[in-house]
């Protein structure tokens, strides 16, 4: 449980903090317009929609700030940094930068979708004012006309077209409402193209619509000028609506009703968002100069199932285990940038990534390097990071227990390179003294490069009489009879049939309690640290275990569940 | 991540000018607006909309991801046969239900949302894509453990390391000799 509020607490705030400004603006700004005295005359008119278009505008400037500051990645990069004083929980924060922007677009949805609905039902009323259809005091209103000693309040000025027809008419010839439609539909066609379907499996679709957002933004910045929503203004001398408005026909003859006087609005939107705007700009420009500092290849290496391992050095660059980077090149696509999780050390003097054949940005780029000639430079490369929160905790720790489930293993490529450099230094920061690390995955064909490396590290720990440090243990869930009969068979070997390793593959899943059990038996007096980057599921089971075998005991056995977010 | 399949796209903003028509066509009918008949029939054309969009296609490759409960709307939109799994129908049919949301402001959004689905429709059939129901797959009933079955792999069979190696060409490395035989 307590567990639970340090991981879990501070973004419960933020949201809290967050969603308590939404309900703040919109309530504010409801009464606001339904109160207000300057626009009684605008409420008889149009009624409580007024109130219930302009709360949902509110909300909407305050999103749209906020929506394009978590994509702002250096941004948040700089951020960081600057918290390097500050505890771990702060800084991970920013990591769930996506699912609060995407928290922000629910948003922004949902209060388009309520003004959008509230001005359908104002144009209407306005158009039936217009037209004589009420009071007559609404007609009076609406009568008003943009003259010397006149201002209007009805922005429906042409009646002389099908009645039916002076929405549209007036929703496509006005400044709000042309820029509403335009940026509304923006927002539909963003909004489709990034529904999890798409997103995950046809990228291109999702990253090119999403730069529809540049029109949404200029639609919203002049979205306002048309000023379009008129309050009473005073007047010398001062029109008293509650004793002028049953007198209509005295309006201008009377001292005590002087002809009403209304205008827009001032229009504030551009003023929540043009700081963003330029924020984002600045971000761009970063990306664009990190994109032109030159990269070179020191090595191109094909691994096995059609992984392409990219070794990079780029003067200047700094980085922590189990961050990520952006990799643009330019001979496949100008404008898209991919993420890639760094399988190199802090304590080599490069980059690495592994790129697995999965789509047509690395199909092509494995294309591009296969036909290289031995030895040459690849296609310019543009590298922009590294972000994302480090997974330093591993190194806290007397015992880790890492487990890997799938495409998580990629980080601990990098934890694991890590601690063994800083073990071989005798490196102070590291106080971990033995790892176990539990590798799931439904068919090691995909990731037989990570067999390569943890092969690489068994020799060498072997040569140094080391081996005891590291011990892993693969758990094969997809097998069937075939495998299983083949293992068999070679079960005296010295070495696994499916990975090569000198650990024997193991079938189906770990039973943990057996596992956690061994561990608790191997330290008896260690405090331990479980480390997940796999399925939600697991995490779940994991946790509970950390907690099952944990000893009241402050001497014994302890377990600390952590889920990197890689 | 393969090729791009348009519809999948085509079908999400259907599915949402699907909505958005019908929500356009109740605000209508409900504020009684002028000309509220045609609000009526995008209540009507929004329903058949989601109605006809809510199942999703198979995808040509990788995991297909069904919406939830979308069982039996699959299985009425497969009774059409070819009406439903040709996307030049489907574009055609949705710009011609679109057209009536036109006529007033309510309905407008839906209407050009409506005709944007139909336009990536149309790529998508001209990328020569076709709607494929997402059927439960039958259980692939597995040969039972026991020695009755005859070998599925004919002799010589090289150890399964020599065949992992190979995935590209199975067919290949089923029948590859990993020594070299010579004849003395």
């Amino acid at each position: 449980m307590a567990n639970k509020i340090i991981n879990n607490g501070l973004s419960a705030f933020i949201l809290v903090i967050w969603m308590g400004i939404n309900i703040f603006l919109f309530v504010w700004f409801y009464l606001f317009y339904d109160l207000g005295d300057q626009f009684f005359y605008t409420r008889h008119l149009l009624g409580s929609a007024l109130a219930w278009a302009r709360a949902p505008a509110a909300v909407l400037n305050f999103n749209c700030m906020l929506v394009l500051l978590p994509v702002c990645r250096n941004l948040l990069s700089l951020i960081r940094g600057s918290f390097m004083c500050c505890g771990r929980t702060i800084r991970k924060q920013l990591d769930k930068n996506l699912s609060f922007h995407k928290l922000v677009a629910y948003m922004i949805a949902l209060m388009t979708a309520v003004h959008v609905i509230a001005h359908l039902l104002n144009v209407e009323w306005y158009n039936n004012s217009r037209l004589g259809v009420y009071d007559k005091l609404s007609t009076a209103l609406s009568d008003l006309e943009d003259t010397e000693n006149t201002t209007y309040l009805n922005p429906i000025r042409k009646t002389d077209i099908d009645p039916q027809q002076i929405p549209t008419y007036l929703v496509f010839t006005t400044i709000a409402g042309l820029t509403g439609v335009i940026i509304t539909l923006a927002l539909i066609l963003i909004i489709t193209s990034s529904m999890e379907v798409i997103r995950r499996s046809y990228f291109e679709v999702f990253w090119y619509t999403h730069h529809l957002f540049i029109i949404f933004f200029a639609g919203l910045v002049f979205h306002g000028a048309g000023r379009i929503v008129r309050s009473q203004q005073t007047t010398d001398p001062p029109h008293n609506f509650t004793f002028c408005k049953d007198r209509t026909d005295d309006w201008g003859r009377i001292p005590e009703c002087p002809i009403p006087q209304f205008a827009g609005g001032f229009p504030q939107t551009w003023m929540w968002v043009i700081a963003p705007m330029v924020l984002y700009l600045c971000e761009r420009l970063l990306r664009f100069i990190r994109y032109m500092q030159t990269v070179t290849y020191r090595k191109i290496v094909m691994r096995p199932s059609k992984v392409l391992e990219l070794q990079l050095v780029k003067s200047g660059f700094k980085m922590e285990v189990g961050q990520y980077v952006f990799l643009n090149c330019p001979a496949i696509s100008q404008l898209e940038w991919h993420p890639f999780t760094m399988t190199s050390a802090p304590e080599e003097d490069f980059l690495s990534v592994h790129i697995r054949s999965a789509g047509d940005w690395t199909d092509k780029l494995i294309d591009i390097m296969q036909k290289l000639p031995e030895g040459a430079q690849g296609p310019k490369m543009g590298v922009d990071g590294p972000f994302g929160t480090a997974s330093e905790d591993v190194f806290d720790y007397e015992v880790s227990m890492l487990v890997g489930a799938g495409i998580g293993v990629t980080p601990f490529a990098s934890i694991l390179k890590s601690i063994w450099y800083k073990f071989k230094d005798s490196n102070p920061k590291l106080r971990t003294r033995k790892i176990y690390f539990y590798w799931l995955c439904r068919e090691t064909h995909a990731f037989e490069w990570f067999a390569d490396l943890l092969q690489v590290l068994e020799k060498e720990m072997e040569e140094r009489g080391m081996d005891h440090f590291l011990t892993y243990k693969l758990y094969l869930t997809g097998w069937d009879q075939s495998t299983a009969n083949h293992v068999k068979v070679w079960v005296d070997d010295d070495t696994d049939v499916v990975t090569g390793l000198k650990q024997k593959t193991h079938y189906g899943r770990p039973i943990w309690d057996k596992e956690f059990e061994q561990v608790r038996k191997e330290n008896p007096t260690s405090v331990v640290g479980t480390f997940l980057c796999g399925p939600q599921v697991l995490g779940k089971v994991l946790e509970k275990k950390c907690a099952k075998y944990s000893d009241v005991d402050p001497r014994k056995t302890k377990f600390y569940f952590n889920k990197e977010n890689f | 991540m393969g090729k791009i399949e348009w519809a999948m796209w085509a079908n999400e903003q259907a599915l949402a000018s699907g909505f958005i028509l019908l929500t356009g066509g109740i605000v209508g009918v409900a504020g009684q607006f002028r000309g509220w008949q045609f609000a009526a029939y995008a209540v009507a054309a929004g329903v058949f909309v989601c109605l006809l969009e809510y199942p999703r296609s198979k995808r040509s490759k990788g995991t297909s991801m069904a919406r939830p409960g979308q069982y039996c709307f699959t299985v009425c939109v497969k009774a059409f046969g070819p009406l439903t799994r040709n996307y030049y129908v489907r574009a055609f049919l949705h710009a011609a239900v679109c057209v009536p949301g036109g006529f007033m402001l309510a309905t407008v959004l839906g209407c050009v949302c409506l005709g944007i689905a139909s336009l990536i429709y149309l790529g998508a059939a001209i990328h020569g894509e076709q709607w494929v129901p997402i059927l439960p797959h039958k259980e692939v009933r597995k040969p039972m453990e026991s020695m009755k079955n005859p070998p599925q792999n004919p002799p010589p069979r090289p150890p399964l390391e020599m065949r992992r190696k190979r995935v590209d060409d199975l067919e290949g490395a089923a029948y590859d000799n990993p020594i070299p035989v010579a004849d003395e």
